[in-house]
């Protein structure tokens, strides 16, 4: 695999990250905005729910809404987890230590943060 | 303000974020955060999730058009990604340490002359041959330029690493910021060219904030019916933007960079000065 190759398909990984989660977004904004039209926006105040806190609220549109966003935030996540393979793959060893590097850093404060 | 009307002005907000963010390699959050803050009222710990947000979808929108026509240089990226990954960890550690009004304050400052030094491009922009290291590193590369491949090469390679350390522990600590100290050091230390260090700056926030969001959900700043508008509108905005880069000229881009950030280095003075930030 060239570094060319590489740059197309982590283009289309991206992509197709942000497509889907933007399509799952869209579609729980529009259901949002369907249940609260009449309401006034809730966001003046911290409500301070410790935990994933939408999740609790099943079914509604913030989970579709908020299972977009994990879907989004763990695009750059993925990039990085193919990089290691495609680097793997064209055995360039100094470069799938520091993608494992990186992912395990992400991996650590991702989880330490949860 | 009814539900639906105040989503379409975060969208048109979160548009003009994402636009500027894809273009500068700065993320939406300094267009986002203070609108949303100061203007509609938003809670600060809501408004931080929203930035979150939007400099992932600006990262993610903007970069998958940048890594296809070759601007952001993936292994630069990547090597510079283990200096920013784990500042953001030391810094985040440093946050009870540290007093933050005041390290926003001088951060602030910084950024304000980087500002300006940014503005006048490389002193002596004759290219050496670069760095040895950046040679076994594979880190120099070449970008399209009107139709033509531009080779370049990567320059005190140890010295740009060491500097996006400390971006990324300021981000850790601040919040914000990284991405324009990111700029800073392609351009200015490792004297990579400019539509290279912003793409490639535009394509690390991504991995960089991401780290951030295991926090942030839990904590529950990240709301999702503001995010939601957020999302899509920076979305729109940055791949607008990316459109807009390939074909600006790079003197246009630097004004467009420095002004934004001697914005958010005002931003951060103020906020360091009223307490709001943390």
């Amino acid at each position: 695999m060239t570094d060319r190759e590489l740059d197309l398909i982590i283009s289309r990984i991206l992509r197709g990250g942000v497509i889907l989660s933007a399509a799952i977004v869209l579609a729980g904004g529009i259901w949002y905005l369907v249940e609260s039209a009449g309401a006034s926006p809730p966001f003046g105040h911290f409500a301070g729910v410790p935990g994933i806190h939408a999740l609790t609220r099943l079914p509604s549109p913030e989970v579709v809404i908020l299972a977009g966003l994990l879907l989004l935030i763990a695009t750059p996540v993925a990039r990085v987890v193919f990089s290691m393979i495609a680097f793997a793959m064209e055995k360039d060893w100094a470069y799938v230590g520091i993608t494992a590097i990186v992912l395990g850093v992400l991996t650590y404060s991702i989880l330490s943060g949860l | 303000m009814n539900n639906p009307l105040f989503s379409v002005v975060v969208f048109a907000v979160s548009a003009t974020a994402g636009f500027l963010g894809s273009l500068t390699g700065l993320g939406g959050g300094v267009v986002v955060t203070p609108v949303l803050t100061l203007v509609l009222g938003v809670d600060l710990h809501y408004a931080m999730g929203a930035s979150l947000v939007s400099v992932i979808a600006t990262s993610s929108g903007a970069a998958a058009a940048y890594v296809r026509e070759g601007f952001s240089n993936i292994r630069v990226g990547m090597f510079l990604e283990i200096a920013t990954t784990l500042g953001a960890v030391v810094g985040a550690h440093l946050v009870s340490v540290i007093p933050i009004s005041a390290l926003a304050v001088i951060f602030g400052a910084v950024l304000l002359y980087s500002a300006w030094q940014s503005l006048h491009g490389h002193h002596g922009h004759a290219d050496s041959g670069g760095d040895p290291l950046a040679e076994r590193l594979k880190l120099n590369g070449a970008y399209p330029d009107g139709g033509l491949s531009v080779r370049y090469h990567v320059s005190r390679v140890k010295a740009g690493f060491g500097l996006m350390f400390g971006a990324g522990m300021l981000s850790g600590l601040l919040g914000i910021g990284s991405g324009a100290m990111k700029v800073i050091a392609m351009d200015q230390v490792m004297r990579i060219p400019f539509k290279v260090s912003t793409t490639t700056s535009n394509f690390m926030i991504g991995v960089t904030a991401a780290a951030s969001a295991g926090i942030y959900l839990s904590r529950g700043y990240i709301e999702p019916g503001l995010a939601m508008p957020v999302m899509l509108g920076v979305l729109a905005g940055s791949l607008f933007g990316a459109r807009q880069l390939v074909s600006a000229a790079t003197r246009v881009l630097r004004l467009v960079f420095a002004a934004v950030v001697a914005v958010m280095a005002a931003e951060m003075i103020y906020n360091g000065f009223t307490g709001g930030l943390k």
